[in-house]
């Protein structure tokens, strides 16, 4: 089996504090890290080749420093990389990036393409449908398991509330792919170094026929955006004093909401 | 080119309450669209699951099918591609759910419409639409200016929108009984699955005490397990301590997961996705620890406590026991 995955670099925002520069999130202190979606979906293509035979390819498509997700992919087990790379990509709406993707794709041969069910960042989750419509494929969102066939896939699609569907698709398909499928290999600063030489296959958008002014801001739905930081404090009543106060407070809350002795 | 489209959702025989979330937003928004709220619904027996869209949008279009039964984009596409084409709207709304994220983007990329999703809020002047949504997490607010375009494509985060009040409009519904669907379809819908069994059903609880990522992992979890003992309490999670493996995922609480309404939730180390708060936010009283101050859970909480939970849960848990 061929399977692609498209694979997203995001910063890490959990614990961090964000900053706001000119209407954009300033990146200069946050750590890179792979979209968790996309690193279930990297192990999940590895496994399904693993078992079955195959070929996994990675792609993204970011800044030069980004190269690293693909990078990280490889030292999981995937076998070869593509880096979409060019400032005309910037500024790029879900629907111009699945073109990008679309065209970067096209005579792949790939049965089965694989993309994180959102990114991290922004949280579109819009991407890997998108790129399906584009490529006149079959799709199926929020897999937590796969289980490929004779000519198909069968996926078992989370729902709310605790549910979930099983729906089959003929192959070359688009899946979407949710946290919690499967449990990520760990990888070592070693396997990253392993993998160093590996050559990454590098193309701009004049390699992918794409002229610039179907690209980015130009050809976004978006006319103009601004990035906000909620006001602090706006919310919650804030306990404070020294940790033995606090939790002093916290546990008398929890005796007299809670019906405690 | 006037008017809203809200795809109505529905599953194993119910309607699912975030259509009249669209529905209510729909609403709101339609006297500056200058237009009508429609709703189109498409199913098995649409009748049967339309009572709740009467009196909460101007028109409703019923499509029946027996293969409607079931959600299924390839056979959604085409029915809606024809209404869209008839009626032309301004707007199309669908709940930013496992369908409509499975959707709508599906429904955009076939006609060329222009695509924003999980918005928690929605203008329209000079015939173009704003939205505002959650972003990183849930840390920072994004407000997106769209081009004006003759029809959009959008989906609305769980809970962002009030449902109307039943008589909000009077409905004047058509029915249309599809003869035939699309003749080639790709993906089949094959069963659905209930949940794993549970061990403990948190959604019972009177108390949670509810880990997040914070706890660090597995060997941790003992610590909030002793908490939760001494308080009487059940022990619940965000959802990657379910996904991985630290607590079964019969505790997770959130869209994905269970739904809870204890008297007390507290949350320890949990970010506050909205995913996360649309499973938690209508708790007793919540309380929340977390490092970061800007956590977004503090947004939801009544009381906050910012400070490392390790620090908290030992001495918290020696002032409830014995
Ligand atoms: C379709 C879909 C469905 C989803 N369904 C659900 C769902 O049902 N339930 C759910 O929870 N999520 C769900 N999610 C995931 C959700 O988007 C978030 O990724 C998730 O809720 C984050 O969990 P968290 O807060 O535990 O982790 P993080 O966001 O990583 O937050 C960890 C928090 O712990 C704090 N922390 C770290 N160390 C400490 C310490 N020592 N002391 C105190 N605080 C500390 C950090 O400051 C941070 O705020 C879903 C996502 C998608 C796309
Ligand atoms: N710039 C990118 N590079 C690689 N993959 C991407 C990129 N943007 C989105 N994706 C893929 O599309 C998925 C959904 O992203 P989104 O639609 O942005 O939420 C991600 O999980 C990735 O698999």
């Amino acid at each position: 089996m061929k399977i692609l995955v498209l694979v997203k670099n995001v910063p890490e925002v959990a614990e961090a504090e964000l900053e706001i520069e000119q209407g954009a999130l300033d990146l200069e202190d946050l750590e890179m890290v792979v979209n968790e979606w996309d690193n279930y979906a990297v192990e999940e293509a590895v496994r399904l080749t693993e078992a079955a035979g195959g070929d996994v390819h990675l792609m993204t498509l970011g800044g030069e420093d980004d190269e690293d997700v693909l990078r990280r992919g490889l030292a999981m087990g995937a076998h070869s990389a593509t880096h979409l790379c060019d400032e005309a990509f910037e500024g790029s709406d879900p629907t111009t990036l699945a073109r990008v993707f679309a065209a970067a794709v096209k005579d792949g041969g790939y049965d089965l393409i694989l993309t994180g069910v959102q990114s991290a960042d922004l949280g579109q989750a819009s991407t890997g449908v998108l790129l399906a419509q584009e490529l006149g494929l079959p799709h199926a969102t929020m897999a937590i398991a796969l289980e490929p066939g004779a000519g198909e896939v069968t996926v078992t699609r989370e729902l709310e509330n605790n549910t979930s569907e099983k729906v089959a698709l003929p192959l070359p398909a688009v899946v979407t792919v949710q946290s919690g499928i499967n449990q990520p290999r760990y990888v070592s600063i070693m396997g990253i170094r392993k993998v160093r030489k590996m050559t990454i296959e590098m193309l701009e958008a004049g390699d992918l026929g794409l002229e610039s002014q179907a690209l980015g801001r130009e050809a976004s739905s978006v006319a103009g955006q601004s990035l906000a930081l909620p006001p602090v404090g706006e919310g919650a009543q804030m306990l404070t004093g020294s940790l033995d106060s606090v939790c002093g407070q916290a546990a008398a809350i929890l005796r007299e909401k809670g019906g405690l002795a | 080119m006037s008017g809203v489209l809200v795809i109505a959702e529905h599953r194993q025989g119910a309607l699912r309450e975030a259509t009249l979330e669209c529905l209510g937003a729909a609403l709101s928004l339609a006297p500056s669209l200058g237009g009508q709220v429609t709703a189109a619904l498409l199913a098995d027996d649409p009748q049967s699951l339309a009572g709740e869209l009467q009196g909460r949008a101007h028109g409703l279009k019923l499509y029946a099918h027996p293969e409607l039964a079931a959600y299924n984009p390839e056979l959604y596409l085409p029915v809606l591609a024809d209404i869209i084409a008839a009626s032309q709207p301004s707007l199309i709304l669908m709940p930013h759910s496992s369908q409509g994220m499975d959707l709508a983007p599906a429904l955009a990329g076939r006609l060329g419409l222009p695509l924003v999703t999980d918005c928690a809020g929605l203008s329209w002047s000079d015939g173009a639409l704003s939205v505002q949504r959650n972003v990183y997490g849930g840390k920072a607010v994004l407000d997106l200016a769209l081009k004006p375009a003759a029809t959009v494509v959008a989906t609305l985060q769980a809970g962002a929108f009030q449902a109307p009040p039943a008589g909000a409009a009077p409905t004047a519904s058509d029915r249309t009984a599809l003869t035939e669907l699309a003749p080639r379809h790709a993906r089949r819908f094959l069963e659905y699955l209930a949940g794993v069994v549970e061990d403990v059903d948190i959604a019972e609880a009177d108390i949670l005490v509810s880990v997040g990522r914070g706890i660090g992992g597995p060997d941790n979890v003992p610590q909030a397990q002793a908490l939760a003992e001494a308080l009487g309490a059940t022990l619940s999670c965000s959802r990657p301590v379910a996904d991985a493996g630290w607590l079964p995922k019969s505790r997770q609480v959130g869209t994905s997961g269970k739904t809870v309404r204890p008297k007390i939730y507290l949350a320890l180390g949990i970010s506050g996705a909205f995913q996360h708060q649309a499973g938690m936010n209508n708790s007793g009283t919540i309380i929340a620890v977390n490092s970061d101050p800007r956590a977004p859970i503090f947004q939801v909480a009544h009381y906050g406590i910012v400070a490392d939970m390790f620090e908290v849960l030992p001495k918290l848990t020696e002032l409830f026991k014995g």
